[in-house]
């Protein structure tokens, strides 16, 4: 006897389409606020693209935020971002690239600072990224043109190897797994860097392994079984593969999650970006590309009802 | 045994081999003597955010080096007129593009033109014009030299960058031109990071200038032929640093491009030190003739427009050597000499991205990687081993494959291993296996309908051979647009990502299909472990 996760299940997924539409509307919409946010420079961005200075700071003691905040104030620091990392002391430093220091002396003034105000607490500095902003600039430029190739790559995939509504589907599916990444990095106010958007174009590629494997069984029964209505060919394939389909998410997710856990600091919100795509990839497959699909041949069949 | 399986084997058989051939050279700290030859050698690097190290891009200001070459074309039109005896109120550098020159009169303006036409015929020449009722003539330079000439500035700057850091000692450094001004350069496991950045960043123009002693530094305007310039000097017990100024000729009577050699000595008087500096025979020639006529007079030793010293000349020095005396410590001094030895950069360049990562962060990333990745390989085999038994115990045996070929091919390619590249590494660990769940849950299907465990394997791998295609291609074509594009770490991650769907391709159809073979190749096995 085969282990299964789950039996023989019977649900009635496209059925539930308009609560899996509501859901997956808000999360889009949250998504695109988020992208209209970044694209106005509101969101948290890395200075990656928005240019600037961060340092990652390792203190012998606890340090607290806010004494970390008054010390650089004082010394004329005055645009900065703090964020605490709890394992090690930790202290992680962003400051804007109009904080007032010249480029390049952001770095010095917070050594400088601390070193003044906390002689019993030492540190060392972990690493230091100073970006200009012509830098900046070119890398949101080649990030913008690198997504858009993704997207154009894969859409003109999917079109090549699906008919035309299983390829909107698909299209909709993987758009909608990259705004939820969006709708999440924007709702908790993480910072949107480079990273972050090689997470999203990774699982803009790996989301659509799991609308293929529905949509493949579909394509099979609908070649099978020509009589029964559509949407029960689809939920009975969708019932067919569903551990299929949570299988395979599983040990991508289980990867995923041990960086998110044991990684480090560095790509922690990389594997995060990585968990959420993946948990919304096989969501999206199930709720948000199958029903579209018989959205689509349901209309169409009206139609030919219509002419007839 | 059946047709088929032996080939596959050997297959595999090779790329293992190859896999640890390549792997040799990063595993083996010092390789055996008879290791050379045709034998690999090329080691997978780690990236800056693993090893720890400096990561830069300069800026060079080529407008500067257009602008320097106009000046040495003014400079060098003062000496040729005066040396014709034409006489010229002004000769200088107007704007970005030109050098104009303004004569008293009419009939040496003509002489001048033919001698412009014969000297500079790559330049563009304006008619004459008024100038402030005297008469002008532009001397502008060719659109695409000045083109050339920037080019040629990037190409220098980089050349005296890589001198300079060979010079200070880096191993394995990488400096390497991008786009049309920008120059990379990275500094592995670099430990004074600062003091590197300052060695690469200086222009390092040196220059000896007469100090106008009948000009006090105070004045309200002082004639177009000076300029005020300062010596800076740092308290070492407070920190307070005091500015001296100067008046200075502002035409340089000798530049440091004339140097030969430029050495760290200590002065046994005062136990400090200074830079000796030796110059070419144009150079001792110039500071000979200097000297010579400037007995009793001040000079100074110009670095960047910054004073280092203004000693009064005492007494003729021949034989083209002299020192450069200042606050020194040994480290600076040391600095000082290797960029006067290196050369001055031809235009000034700017840091427009820096990104250091101290070893203790790096090796720290590291040990969390592999502890990752030593997690994220446990949880997945325990699943598989426990979901699809002794099957979900070939498709690890596939996923350790994957990583062995993995790791070969990066070495083989010399390629940087960054966090997000081991990161991609892991998330392989769970997609290698992915595709052995959809063959497996394909053939329990085509078992439960009842077909004999080889036909059912058979037609497992042949149904979810193109899902398994299709989930791969798509990685690939984002794994791809990040490679052309990323850089840095993301460029490891797309390195690991797309090499590892490709040879993830093979050990899943081939290698993972070939253990079932070989176990169920008779075709009376009646039971598959799934």
């Amino acid at each position: 006897m085969h282990l299964h996760l789950l039996g023989k299940t019977n649900i009635d997924f496209i059925g539930k389409r308009n609560i899996s539409f509501v859901i997956s509307s808000i999360i889009a919409i949250l998504g695109i606020v988020g992208i209209i946010q970044i694209a106005r420079g509101a969101a948290n961005m890395g200075i990656d693209f928005s240019g600037g200075t961060s340092m990652q700071l390792k203190f012998a003691k606890p340090m607290a935020m806010a004494d970390a905040r008054t010390a650089l104030h004082k010394h004329g620091i005055a645009r900065v971002d703090l964020q605490e990392i709890k394992e090690g002391n930790k202290l992680l430093i962003k400051i804007d690239k109009n904080a007032g220091a010249a480029v390049g002396k952001s770095a010095d003034a917070v050594k400088a600072s601390f070193t003044s105000e906390f002689a019993d607490n030492p540190f060392v500095v972990e690493s230091t990224t100073e970006i200009g902003p012509s830098i900046g600039d070119k890398l949101r430029k080649d990030t913008l043109v690198a997504v858009a190739i993704s997207f154009l790559g894969i859409i003109l995939y999917i079109a090549w190897r699906f008919d035309f509504k299983f390829g909107i589907g698909a299209t909709v599916a993987t758009i909608h797994d990259c705004l939820a990444m969006f709708a999440v990095f924007y709702l908790f106010n993480k910072e949107i860097n480079l990273l972050f958007i090689t997470a999203v174009l990774t699982i803009a590629g790996y989301s659509l392994t799991d609308t293929v494997v529905v949509f493949d069984r579909i394509r099979e029964n609908l070649h099978k079984n020509l009589k029964g209505a559509m949407q029960t060919i689809f939920n009975t394939s969708i019932n067919e593969v569903l551990s299929r389909t949570i299988v395979t998410s599983l040990t991508v997710f289980l990867a995923a999650a041990s960086l998110f856990l044991f990684g480090g600091e560095v790509i922690h919100d990389f594997s995060l970006a990585l968990l959420i795509g993946v948990l919304v990839g096989t969501y999206s497959s199930i709720f948000v590309a199958s029903p579209i699909v018989v959205l689509l041949e349901n209309r169409a069949l009206a139609k030919q009802g219509d002419k007839a | 045994m059946p047709k088929g399986i032996g080939w596959r084997i050997g297959l595999i058989g090779i790329f293992i081999l190859l896999s640890f051939l390549y792997l040799t050279p990063t595993l083996v700290s010092k390789l055996p003597s008879w290791w050379s030859g045709l034998l690999p050698k090329d080691k997978i690097h780690l990236g800056l955010d693993l090893q720890g190290g400096t990561h830069l891009v300069l800026e060079v200001d080529t407008q500067k080096a257009v602008e320097g070459t106009l000046d040495i074309v003014a400079t060098d039109l003062e000496d040729t007129l005066t040396g014709k005896n034409l006489h010229f109120k002004r000769i200088s550098r107007t704007g970005s593009d030109k050098v104009t020159v303004v004569l008293y009169e009419k009939g040496t303006a003509d002489a001048v033109q033919k001698l412009l036409k014969d000297k500079y015929p790559n330049y563009e020449q304006s008619p004459l014009h008024d100038e402030g009722g005297f008469v002008a003539v532009d001397l502008r330079v060719d659109e695409k030299d000045a083109q050339d000439r920037k080019d040629k500035a990037v190409q220098q700057a980089l050349e005296t960058i890589r001198n300079r850091i060979d010079q200070f000692g880096v191993s394995e450094p990488i400096i390497q031109r991008e786009g049309i001004n920008h120059i990379v350069v990275q500094l592995p496991g670099i430990k004074d990071p600062q003091r590197a950045i300052e060695l690469i960043g200086r222009t390092a123009r040196l220059e000896f200038k007469m100090v106008r002693e009948d000009i006090q530094p105070n004045a309200a305007t002082i004639p177009d032929d000076a300029e005020i310039l300062k010596e800076k000097s740092v308290d070492p017990a407070t920190g307070a640093v005091s500015e001296v100024p100067f008046v200075l000729q502002k035409k340089s009577l000798i530049t440091g491009d004339l140097l030969t050699d430029a050495q760290v000595r200590i002065d046994s008087q005062f136990n400090q030190p200074y830079v000796a500096i030796e110059f070419n025979s144009l150079g001792a020639k110039l500071f000979d003739q200097v000297t010579a006529a400037n007995v009793g007079k001040r000079f100074a030793i110009v670095l960047d427009n910054n004073v280092y010293s203004a000693p009064v000349i005492r007494e003729r020095i021949s034989g083209g050597s002299a020192q450069i005396s200042g606050n020194f410590t040994e480290k600076t001094a040391s600095d000082l000499a290797i960029v006067l030895r290196a050369g001055a950069l031809p235009a000034p360049v700017k840091i427009i991205q820096n990104v250091t990562v101290g070893p203790s962060l790096g090796q720290d990333s590291i040990n969390k990687g592999l502890m990752a990745g030593l997690i994220g390989v446990l949880l997945v085999v325990v699943f598989m081993a426990i979901y699809y038994k002794l099957s979900g115990m070939v498709a690890n045996m596939g996923m350790v494959l994957n990583v062995i070929y993995l790791m070969g091919a990066l070495a083989a390619m010399g390629a940087t291993l960054t966090l997000p590249g081991i990161a991609a590494i892991v998330l392989l660990i769970g997609m290698s296996v992915d595709s052995n769940v959809l063959i497996f849950e394909r053939i329990r299907e085509e078992l439960n309908l009842g077909k004999s465990p080889k036909a059912a394997l058979d037609a497992g791998y042949d149904k979810a051979f193109l899902t398994i295609m299709d989930s791969h291609i798509t990685t690939l074509i984002t794994a791809a647009v990040l490679f052309q594009f990323g850089t840095g770490p993301v460029k490891g991650f797309a390195v690991s990502l797309s090499l590892g769907v490709i040879i993830n391709l093979f050990t899943s159809l081939i290698g993972t299909k070939v253990t079932f073979d070989l176990f169920l190749h008779k075709g009376t096995a009646k039971k598959l472990s799934i």
